[in-house]
C-alpha cells in the first residue's frame, strides 16, 4: 500500500490519505476509552470500525466527527492539523455523519428533514429567507433539486411529504442517510446503519452505501456490528476491543488475525 | 378523407401532430417531485433523436425491439422510434421474472432490448447468456450501470445524441424506412398473459390500432386537451392503444407517474379526464376511503353518510341525464359541494369526463359508488386480440351488470354453446409463428372466438358475460356450473380479495378464499386482535366467522338464480398464502389459473370434499428475487349454510 493509494479487489481506485488519527487517547476522568490508536481513512474507501461491546467504536466516531476532543494525539484532515471546533464547522469542513438512535426532526416531513441537511451549504440571511425573496428563493430551489436528486437516488419518493414520526425504523434510517448526504460531505460517517434491520432491509441498506460510494465518490467510514455485512461492504476494517487497536487491514487478513478471532469468539482458558 | 388515407402509422400520426400541436403538452413525466414535460414538437425531435441513434447501432427493418420498464416518456419513444426504423417494439411486462422474460425473447428473436432501469437490464443479461440473440441492450436511467461491461450497451441518452450527431448519414435511411410503413405494417406485438400455457406473440397492424383508435376515439368524444395516467403494465394491450393508440389518433396528453408507489398521488395532482383502471383499483380506493370514514369524527361520519344517501338515490340519474326533481337536485348540489367535490378531488376523479374499468366483474356497490359521485365510470368488454375493443357501454346506459353494446365497426355473434365471437376492423393479423393457434381463434372469415360465454339482454341490447367458456361446466348430476359466477360475487366483499371454486364434475361446489390484508388487518385493529402474519389473520377463527357469513349470504343470492343455483358453496376454506403469479398461480393480470392451482392444493381440494376438520399442508413460494421456500401450515376446513331452492329438480334437465 502506498501513499498515493491502491486498487481493490473489484478494481476501483482509492486515493490518498484523507483523514488520519495519530495516536489517539481519549479518557472519561479515570476510564480510558481509546488508548493510542492510530490509523488513517483514504479517499474513495469504504472503512470499517468493528468491534465487540464497549470497544470503543462510538467514541472513536465521535472524535472523528469532532464531537470528542482527544486528550492526546493528533487528527488530520486534508492535509491539515485539526484544531478543536464547533459542530457545524465540522460539517462545514465536509463530514456528515448518522446516529445510533436515529436523531430526526419527528414531527417534520421527509423533504424538510433532507432540507436542514443543506443549511451549512445556504448562503441568504435569516431575514432573506423569511421572507422568501429574490436569491434567497433562487438559492432554495437550486437546493430542492439537489435534495430531490438524492430521493430518487434512495427512492423514498412515495414518503416525501409524510412526517418522519410515521415512519417504520428502516426507512426512518434512510431518511438519516438522506439528510446526511445532502451536506454533500467529502467524508459520510455511519453509525451501525444496520441495527435493528431485518435481512431486506439490510440489502437495501447495503447496496445505498456502496451506491453513494460509487456514484458520489463520497469516502465512508462506519461502525457496525453485524460482521458479515462489514465483510461484505468494507475494504479496509479497524478491529478494537477494550479501547485497543487490534487489526487493521483488508476484511480477510483481519478475520484470519488470531487476537481479532479471540476478541469475537473468546478463548479457552488454560 | 384524403388525410385520414395518409396517416397510416404512428410515425405519420407523429408528423401530424408536431404539425398540428407542436405547442401542446404530448408527455409529462414525475420526477425529482415536479412533472416534466414535452410538448409535440419536442417530443417528436426526441423520438427522431432515438431513431436515428437505433439506426446507427444496426437496426434492421422487420426486427423485433423488447422494452421493459414501468411506463416513462422514454420507453414510449423509444416504441415509436422503433417503428420509424421498420422494427417491431414489443413491451413486456416489467416484473416477469428472468425465467418468462427468457421465453418471450426467444420467441420474438428480439436483437434489441430496451430497458428502463439496472433491475431489468440484469434480467436479461441474466438470460442473455443462454440466448445469445440480444445483441444490443439500452437502457434509461443510468444510475448503477457504471461498471457494466459497456461493449454491446448503451445509455438511451447516448444512443439519442449520437443519432442526432450522426443525422446527416441516417436522415436519408430514415425517411425511407418511414415512407415504407404501410396500414398492414405491423404496430406492435404483444405477449397475452396466457391464463393456459405459454405466451402467445399478437401481432396488430398499423391498421388495427388507428382504425380502432380512430372508431373509439369518436365514441367518447376524446379530444387534444385530454389527460391520461399511463400507469398500467405497458405490455398490456391497453396501455398501447389508450398511451399511444388513442394519444396519437386524438393527440391527448401522457402522464406517468414517479413510480408505482406514488401512483395515487401522482393521480390527484395530474387529475386525468379519461381514466381506465381495472376494478381491483377502484375497490382499493374505496377501501381506503370506507377506513378512513370509520376513522373520522362523528359530525364528518353523518354528513358523508347523509350525503352519500342522497348521492346513492340520485346521483346516477343526474350523470346520466334522467329527469330528477329540483329538491333532489338541490340537494345533491349541496352535497356536491361539501361531500362529494373534495372527495373526488382527494381521489383525484375531480376533471374525470370519461372512466372505465374492464377484465374483471366489478361490484354493483363499487361501481354505484363512484356513478354516484358524478363520475361517468362504464365498462367494456376485450382482448388483446381485438385490439382491445370488443363492447363498451354508450354514456347514458350504464348498468354494473352489462359489457354494453358493440364497440363502432365491430360486430359480435353469439355460437350455439353461448361462446362469444367478434369480427372488427381490430382483430389481430396472427399469432407470431403459431399458425395453428391463429387458425384455431381466427376462422376464415375473420370471426374470432373470445373463449367467454355470454348473452344479449333482449331489452337493451347490452352483452352479458357469464364467465370463460371453458370454465363453464356441468356439475354431477348435470346442473350447470360457473365458477366465475360464484367467485365474483365473493370477491365483492372488500374482505375478500381473491376466490376460487371448484365443482366441476362433483356433486357440490367448494371454495378456496383469499383475506385482502388491508380489509381484514384494519377490522383486526379495530377489534384488538394481534396477529402476526398473513397465515395466522387468514387461520383466526374470528375471520373465518366473518367470511362463513358472507358465502352464506353469497349461496343466498345464488340460489335466487334458478339455472346457476347447484353452484352454493358447501364447504371452504381460507388459504394460508395469497395467490401470486410469481409461484404461477395467477398471470401477471391477476386472473386465477385453475389447473395450477388445482394441482398444487390437490390435498386441500381433497379435504374440503372428504370431510376433514382441517388439512396439514406444505406450499412452495417463490420470493420476489426468484428464491424459493416453503410454507407450512394446517388449514382449517368450514361448512358454510346453504339454500335450498324453491324448484329444482324438474330444472335440471333443462339446464
Amino acid at each position: 500500500m502506498s501513499a498515493e493509494g491502491y486498487t481493490t479487489a473489484d478494481g476501483r481506485k482509492i486515493g490518498g490519505v484523507l483523514m488520519e488519527m495519530k495516536n489517539i487517547t481519549l479518557r472519561f476522568g479515570g476510564v480510558k476509552a481509546i488508548t493510542d490508536i492510530s490509523f488513517d481513512i483514504r479517499e474513495g474507501e469504504i472503512r470499517a470500525i468493528i468491534g465487540p461491546n464497549g470497544a470503543g467504536k462510538s467514541s472513536m466516531l465521535n472524535v472523528i466527527s469532532g464531537f470528542y476532543v482527544p486528550q492526546e494525539g493528533e487528527v488530520w484532515f486534508r492535509g491539515q492539523k485539526r484544531a478543536p471546533m464547533r459542530p457545524y464547522e465540522v460539517a462545514r469542513q465536509g463530514i456528515a455523519r448518522t446516529f445510533q438512535n436515529i436523531a430526526l426532526f419527528e414531527g417534520m416531513t421527509v423533504l424538510d428533514n433532507i432540507m436542514t441537511g443543506r443549511l451549512t451549504l445556504m448562503e441568504s440571511g435569516l431575514a432573506a429567507q423569511s421572507l422568501w425573496w429574490g436569491k434567497a428563493q433562487r438559492e432554495e430551489v437550486a437546493h430542492r433539486e439537489k435534495v430531490e436528486k438524492i430521493i430518487d437516488f434512495l427512492e423514498i419518493q412515495p414518503i416525501r411529504k409524510t412526517p418522519v414520526g410515521r415512519l417504520p425504523y428502516g426507512l426512518k434510517k434512510r431518511v438519516e442517510l438522506a439528510r446526511a448526504l445532502a451536506a454533500e460531505p467529502k467524508l459520510l460517517l455511519l453509525d451501525e446503519p444496520m441495527a435493528g434491520m431485518n435481512v431486506e432491509e439490510k440489502e437495501d441498506m447495503c447496496r445505498f452505501i456502496l451506491d453513494v460510494n460509487d456514484e458520489f465518490g463520497t469516502t465512508i467510514a462506519l461502525i457496525e456490528h453485524d460482521m458479515g455485512v462489514v465483510m461484505d461492504l468494507s475494504d479496509r476494517v479497524v478491529v478494537m476491543d477494550y479501547g485497543k487497536k487490534i487489526g487493521d487491514g483488508p476484511p480477510d487478513e483481519v478475520r484470519s488475525n488470531p487476537d481479532v478471532i479471540r476478541a469475537y469468539l473468546g478463548v479457552e482458558h488454560a | 378523407m384524403a388525410a385520414t388515407d395518409e396517416l397510416t402509422s404512428i410515425p405519420a400520426l407523429l408528423a401530424r401532430n408536431a404539425r398540428l400541436y407542436a405547442g401542446r403538452p404530448a408527455w409529462r413525466e414525475k420526477e425529482f417531485g415536479i412533472w416534466q414535460s414535452w410538448t409535440w414538437d419536442e417530443g417528436a425531435a426526441e423520438i427522431r433523436g432515438i431513431a436515428l441513434g437505433f439506426l446507427a447501432l444496426g437496426l434492421n427493418p422487420g426486427d423485433h425491439v423488447a422494452i421493459i420498464g414501468r411506463n416513462r416518456p422514454a420507453l414510449y419513444w423509444s416504441m415509436i422510434a422503433a417503428q420509424m426504423c421498420g422494427a417491431v417494439p414489443v413491451p413486456l411486462y416489467q416484473d416477469a421474472v428472468a425465467e418468462e422474460m427468457a421465453y418471450v425473447l426467444e420467441n420474438c428473436g428480439a436483437r434489441f432490448v430496451i430497458c428502463g432501469d439496472q433491475e431489468q437490464v440484469d434480467k436479461v443479461i441474466e438470460v442473455q447468456d443462454r440466448l445469445h440473440l440480444v445483441e444490443q441492450i439500452v437502457y434509461v436511467d443510468k444510475r448503477g450501470m457504471r461498471k457494466y461491461d459497456h461493449s454491446r450497451m448503451n445509455a438511451l441518452a447516448d444512443v439519442e445524441a449520437e443519432g442526432k450527431a450522426g443525422h446527416f448519414r441516417f436522415e436519408a435511411e430514415l425517411e425511407a424506412r418511414i415512407a415504407a410503413l404501410t396500414y398492414d405494417s405491423t404496430c406492435v406485438m404483444l405477449y397475452t398473459s396466457g391464463t393456459t400455457g405459454k405466451p402467445k406473440g399478437v401481432v396488430l397492424s398499423n391498421r388495427n390500432i388507428i382504425e380502432t383508435a380512430r372508431n373509439t376515439s369518436g365514441f367518447d368524444k376524446l379530444r387534444p386537451g385530454d389527460d391520461v395516467l399511463a400507469y398500467l403494465p405497458m405490455a398490456w394491450v391497453g396501455d398501447f392503444i389508450f398511451s399511444v393508440g388513442q394519444a396519437m389518433w386524438t393527440g391527448f396528453c401522457v402522464n406517468c407517474p414517479e413510480s408505482a408507489a406514488t401512483m395515487m398521488t401522482d393521480l390527484r395532482e395530474v387529475g386525468p379526464t379519461y381514466f381506465f383502471a381495472p376494478p381491483r383499483v377502484f375497490e382499493g380506493q374505496l377501501t381506503q376511503v370506507m377506513i378512513r370514514m370509520e376513522d373520522a369524527g362523528r359530525l364528518k361520519k353523518a354528513m358523508f353518510d347523509r350525503c352519500m344517501k342522497i348521492a346513492r338515490r340520485v346521483g346516477p340519474a343526474i350523470l346520466d341525464g334522467k329527469p330528477v326533481g329540483l329538491g333532489d337536485r338541490l340537494a345533491y348540489w349541496i352535497g356536491d359541494k361539501l361531500v362529494y367535490g373534495p372527495l373526488k378531488n382527494t381521489l383525484g376523479f375531480s376533471r374525470i369526463r370519461v372512466g372505465y374499468t374492464a377484465g374483471e366483474a366489478i361490484g354493483p356497490e363499487i361501481f354505484d359508488f363512484y356513478r354516484s359521485l358524478g363520475i361517468n365510470l362504464k365498462q367494456l368488454y376485450g382482448q388483446t386480440e381485438a385490439t382491445v375493443f370488443i363492447t363498451q357501454q354508450p354514456d347514458g346506459e350504464v348498468r354494473s351488470d352489462t359489457v354494453g353494446v358493440p364497440s363502432p365497426g365491430v360486430e359480435v355473434r353469439i355460437a350455439e354453446n353461448g361462446e362469444v365471437f367478434y369480427r372488427s376492423p381490430g382483430t389481430f393479423v396472427e399469432y407470431y409463428k403459431n399458425p395453428e393457434s391463429t387458425a384455431s381463434t381466427k376462422d376464415a372469415e375473420g370471426w374470432v372466438a373470445t373463449g367467454d360465454a355470454g348473452f344479449f339482454e333482449e331489452k337493451s341490447g347490452h352483452l352479458r358475460i357469464i364467465d370463460r367458456a371453458k370454465d363453464v361446466g356441468k356439475m354431477a348430476d348435470g346442473r350447470l356450473f360457473a365458477p366465475k359466477y360464484v367467485e365474483n360475487k365473493l370477491k365483492f366483499f372488500p374482505n375478500i380479495l381473491e376466490a376460487v371454486v371448484f365443482g366441476n364434475g362433483r356433486d357440490r361446489c367448494t371454495a378456496f378464499i383469499n383475506i385482502d390484508l388491508t380489509a381484514v388487518g384494519n377490522w383486526a385493529e379495530r377489534n384488538n386482535i394481534a396477529y402476526s402474519s398473513y397465515q395466522e389473520l387468514a387461520g383466526h377463527p374470528r375471520v373465518y366467522e366473518t367470511i362463513a357469513r358472507h358465502v352464506a349470504e353469497v349461496n343466498a343470492s345464488v340460489a335466487e338464480d334458478a339455472v346457476l343455483s347447484g353452484c352454493q358453496i358447501h364447504r371452504f376454506c381460507i388459504l394460508h398464502k395469497e395467490l401470486d403469479a410469481d409461484d404461477g398461480e395467477m398471470t401477471r393480470t391477476r386472473k386465477v389459473r385453475r389447473n395450477v392451482i388445482e394441482t398444487k392444493y390437490a390435498d386441500l381440494i381433497a379435504g374440503l370434499y372428504d370431510g376433514a376438520a382441517s388439512v396439514a399442508t406444505e406450499t412452495e413460494v417463490t420470493y420476489e428475487d426468484g428464491r424459493k421456500g416453503a410454507i407450512r401450515a394446517n388449514v382449517r376446513m368450514m361448512d358454510a349454510a346453504t339454500v335450498t331452492p324453491n324448484r329444482t329438480p324438474d330444472r335440471r334437465a333443462a339446464a
